[in-house]
């Protein structure tokens, strides 16, 4: 079965699954990491440069950007006016108009502030960025920040590095039935099987992080990881059986041996 | 106290002393930065990559340069 290319503000790609670039213990394990997931779209943090550490080497020295698109997000932006910033300077560096849009709310849960984010958003249109928004799992928000002109909706699954999977999953049908963007599960996968189910119920991707990152072998991680997502992506695909409550015989009853 | 006391901008929130106003290009090339890895900020004010030639650090400027970091 040939799947139809993953279009993301004006842009294809074949795989579905994004991948953070955070938390690995040095720039070639984050390549190699990157390489077995067979992402496309890396995302990455806007950070001031160490003066004091000068010879340090630079992340996009290690995920060339005419290879990999790179996302770059407002992660630690805990207002519009500073994610509108954060944007802005990404975008001066020369890798496109593409941004993951996250404004926190809280520090402890890390969930989105939605009404900020709505007004990130809408600022960042006008302006010509593709926003890919971070949001709470919740319909009527995907619904507006659709309208808004985003070009993807990313619905949490759980708490960023929870870890705890799909929490909402009827929440998630509905953002997918609803949306005329791509719909990308991102934070809170644990393991391949959380990314699978994200995929059957017909999302567009998943992004992650800390599950990969996170894991006692990284590198595994993140092939099973895109494993999962090309596996869940095509049970959708080729559609699944309807739950029964009652069993239905996989053998011919007719021919029986008696 | 020195009759000449040095001039110095904020850098990334510290205070970065130079000796004179001073080229971005050659701000960057003392601190060992590609133009193709990072983005400047002055006053605030983003500075496109097509005016680092022409654009000059003076002495009291919030200067900010930031780059790419592992995220998710």
């Amino acid at each position: 079965m040939q799947d139809t290319p993953f279009e993301l503000g004006g842009l294809k790609f074949h795989s579905r699954l994004i991948v953070g670039t955070g938390k690995y213990r040095d720039f070639a394990e984050t390549r190699a990491a990157v390489e077995a997931s067979g992402a496309e779209i890396v995302t990455v943090a806007v950070r001031r440069v160490n003066i004091t550490d000068r010879g340090r080497e630079n992340l996009l020295d290690y995920l060339d950007p005419k290879r990999y698109q790179i996302l770059p997000n407002t992660a630690g932006c805990f207002t519009a006016d500073e994610a509108i910033r954060t944007c802005h300077l990404a975008r001066e560096v020369g890798v496109g108009e593409l941004v993951k849009l996250e404004v926190i709310g809280d520090n402890q849960t890390l969930f989105p502030d939605v009404a900020a984010t709505i007004e990130a958003a809408r600022v960042l249109v006008k302006e010509g960025f593709k926003v890919m928004p971070y949001v709470t799992d919740d319909p009527v928000t995907c619904l507006r920040l659709q309208e808004i002109g985003c070009v993807a909706v990313m619905p949490l699954a759980a708490p960023i590095g929870s870890g705890l999977g799909i929490r909402n999953p009827f929440n998630l049908a509905i953002i997918v039935e609803q949306a005329k963007v791509p719909v990308i599960v991102d934070a809170g996968v644990g393991t391949a099987s959380d990314a699978a189910e994200a995929m059957e119920f017909g999302c567009d991707g998943v992004l992650m992080n800390t599950a990969i990152a996170g894991a006692k072998d990284p590198i595994a991680m993140a092939r099973a990881m895109k494993l999962a997502v090309e596996a869940g992506r095509l049970a959708y695909l080729a559609g699944r059986i309807e739950r029964k409550l009652y069993a239905t015989a996989s053998s011919p009853l007719t021919g029986l041996i008696r | 106290m020195p009759d000449v006391s040095p001039t110095s901008i904020t850098l990334n929130g510290d205070p970065y002393p130079i000796h004179a106003d001073l080229p971005l290009t050659a701000l960057l090339e003392r601190l060992n930065m590609r133009r193709s890895r990072v983005a400047v900020e002055i006053n605030l004010q983003i500075v496109p990559k097509a005016r680092y030639e022409e654009t000059i650090v003076r002495a009291g400027d919030k200067v900010e340069i930031i780059n790419f970091v592992g995220g998710g």
